[in-house]
């Protein structure tokens, strides 16, 4: 049992995670923001570390990585700085990113150094079930995290099933085919895809992200799912001057 | 095969399908297609057909005998430069175009650096009379406007890639977010060895028609189908792919890949991924690619815009590994004074990523009777503007 297991025992409806990206928009803030969040109410958090390519996100995610790198975020800061993390933040913390990064650090490494630091899960977009399962899953299990993997509305059962079976703490289910920053449109067809979900009776928890930005998102996904995450809608607030001031009150504006 | 890919999308180390979920239905409807098609007795004939009189196949291969001469070898040119659109690029767009119709696609993407591909791409578009979407870095439009204007007069929406670096490994991100986001209308013809699987195979085997015809041509010249030595440039690979595909088997033929050196391959300025590079993901792939010690892709460089990528395809750092093909550099001096003197010794305008396998020539040790054969990759119009200013016409 981690956090994230401990958590969606406690609670099942309602869950809000917040992303954001570690090194952005400044340097040294990655555990101010994370303590602020929790503070608001967040259940967890998702940190982003931050990679060149990223092919998943859209132009605010993209921004805010480049930004942290030209601030000069790397894995190793990353890892530094969290070793304050279990000191000042209690709640669920994934770590967000792609495998490159990943594979130069040491996977085992990785996962050993995110474990010390009291990180829960792991969610790495671009590594595909077949390397996780043949090559890494030792590595995650050994060091108790979660691997996340995502679901989208064209993913077959037979797959979801699959990634139910290798999940252990919730699956992500993509609210459209998109890239990370786009709004949520409930149409009759995903309307159909997160009934298709819920009626599957996973034995993981479920949260939609992707397009979740306010409070009418937010409620929507809730409707369908144990909860939602915020991400690029979170990232645009940290753009703004005082934002730290301003973080407690879009907390509420999601989940009231 | 013996270096072919396996069951799983590997070459040895390399290879794979690193690709987020959203990508995999579309990726894995490829994957269980792909052979079918292409081995289809209808696809192969409208293939051939189009290869023949669409493209102007086969290429001719062309005993080169003043640099024979020169080099003390009987030297000889693929000729890909005399294909339509000027490249060899045109022999995996008109097969993915070709895939792509039989999968029932409505819209085609593709990326470009120095607009070879998207070209190639925009015109077979414009054959099947299919929607084209050509992402292309806006450093590279800035670059290569003619190309820019090319792919537009043959209808084509050129997108500019405003992320990262502005140049191709951008435009092939944004590609890639597209398919994202229209994952069933949507076909993405990738115009290299590169990406997840099956991508650098189905590209190889398209390309694969540039050895089929040398082994047979070669015959015809020597008596002998297998030569010496087979050399090719290299960025993502995929004209150094179909050059060495039906020799990889047959040991005896020494395979030389050529990079860009750039400025020289300490210069910080380079594109020779093999000696700068790591192994690591790139594009939906684990390859080799040039990056930091923290995974963060470094931006290549090289006169040649289709040389200037950070990554290989899998298949050649497989080859690279296990030293069945040789990768060497040339610096963009190199090429461009090889470029000039194929135009003075043979009277042909090399596209400069051509001009880097030939610069190669000068290097090489050579007996006598050593038959090589070069792949002339493409032609030189679209470089007339960095020949003429570095040698001041």
């Amino acid at each position: 049992m981690n956090r994230l297991n401990q958590l969606f025992a406690a609670k099942k409806d309602n869950l809000l995670s917040i992303y954001y990206t570690a090194g952005y928009p400044a340097i040294d803030t990655t555990i101010d923001i994370a303590e602020a969040l929790e503070k608001a109410g967040a259940d967890f958090l998702e940190i982003g570390f931050p990679y060149s390519d990223p092919v998943a996100d859209g132009p605010t995610i993209q921004n805010s990585s480049q930004q942290a790198l030209d601030n000069g975020m790397t894995l190793n800061l990353l890892f530094e700085q969290l070793k304050d993390l279990r000191k000042r933040v209690s709640i669920p913390i994934l770590l967000m990113g792609y495998v490159n990064p990943i594979v130069q650090f040491g996977v085992e490494r990785f996962c050993k150094m995110a474990a010390e630091a009291g990180v829960d899960g792991v969610i790495v977009p671009d590594l595909p079930m077949y390397e996780y399962e043949t090559l890494y899953s030792g590595f995650f299990k050994d060091n108790n995290l979660s691997n996340i993997f995502l679901v989208t509305p064209q993913t077959s059962e037979e797959r979801i099933r699959k990634i139910d079976n290798l999940s252990d703490s919730f699956i992500y289910l993509l609210s459209s085919s998109s890239i990370t920053g786009g709004n949520l449109s409930v149409s009759n067809s995903i309307e159909d895809y997160y009934k298709r979900v819920k009626a599957m009776e996973l034995k993981n928890p479920t949260i939609i992200g992707f397009g979740i930005s306010n409070s009418e998102t937010f409620n929507k996904a809730c409707q369908y799912a144990n909860g939602a995450i915020v991400g690029s809608a979170f990232v645009k607030l940290l753009e703004q001057d005082g934002y730290m001031g301003k973080i407690s009150g879009f907390v509420r504006s999601i989940r009231p | 095969m013996k270096y072919g890919v396996n069951e799983q999308g590997y070459y040895g180390d390399f290879g794979g399908a690193y690709i987020p979920e959203m990508l995999y239905p579309n990726v894995e409807e490829l994957r269980q297609q792909y052979l079918k098609i292409i081995n289809d007795a209808d696809f192969k004939a409208e293939f051939d057909q189009l290869l023949k009189d669409y493209v102007g196949r086969p290429s001719p291969l062309y005993h080169a005998k003043r640099y024979s001469e020169k080099y003390g070898a009987n030297i000889f040119l693929k000729r890909e430069d005399l294909n339509h659109t000027g490249s060899h690029k045109i022999n995996n767009a008109i097969g993915q175009i070709l895939l792509a119709k039989r999968l029932g696609k409505k819209r085609i993407i593709a990326e470009t650096g120095a607009g070879q591909h998207g070209v190639a791409t925009a015109t077979v578009c414009a054959l099947m009379g299919i929607e084209c979407i050509v992402y292309m870095g806006e450093v590279d439009m800035a670059r290569q406007a003619p190309n820019v204007a090319r792919m537009k007069m043959l209808g084509a929406k050129v997108v500019p890639a405003k992320s990262g670096s502005k140049t191709l490994k951008d435009a092939t991100n944004e590609a890639l977010r597209d398919w994202i986001g229209n994952p069933v209308d949507t076909h993405y013809i990738i115009g290299s060895v590169v990406g997840p699987y099956p991508y650098p195979d189905m590209v190889a085997r398209f390309q694969s028609i540039i050895s089929a015809e040398t082994k047979q041509q070669l015959k015809e010249h020597t008596g002998k189908e297998l030569p010496e030595y087979v050399m090719a440039c290299v960025g993502g690979g995929s004209n150094a792919m179909g050059m060495f595909y039906h020799f990889l088997d047959d040991e005896s033929v020494k395979l030389v890949a050529v990079e860009a050196a750039g400025k020289g391959v300490d210069s910080g300025h380079s594109a020779a991924t093999t000696f700068l590079g790591k192994e690591g993901v790139l594009h939906g792939s684990r390859t080799i690619l040039m990056q930091t010690d923290d995974g963060q892709v470094v931006e290549p460089y090289s006169v040649s815009a289709g040389l200037d990528y950070p990554g290989i395809g899998p298949q050649h750092a497989h080859l690279y590994k296990i030293n069945r093909a040789q990768y060497v550099s040339v610096t963009d001096d190199e090429a461009l004074q090889a470029g000039l003197l194929c135009c003075q010794l043979e009277g042909i305008i090399p596209a400069i990523e051509s001009a880097h396998a030939l610069a190669q020539l000068e290097k090489m040790k050579f007996k006598a009777d050593d038959n090589v054969v070069v792949c002339l990759s493409g032609r030189g119009d679209k470089d007339l503007d960095t020949y003429i200013k570095y040698f001041n016409y």
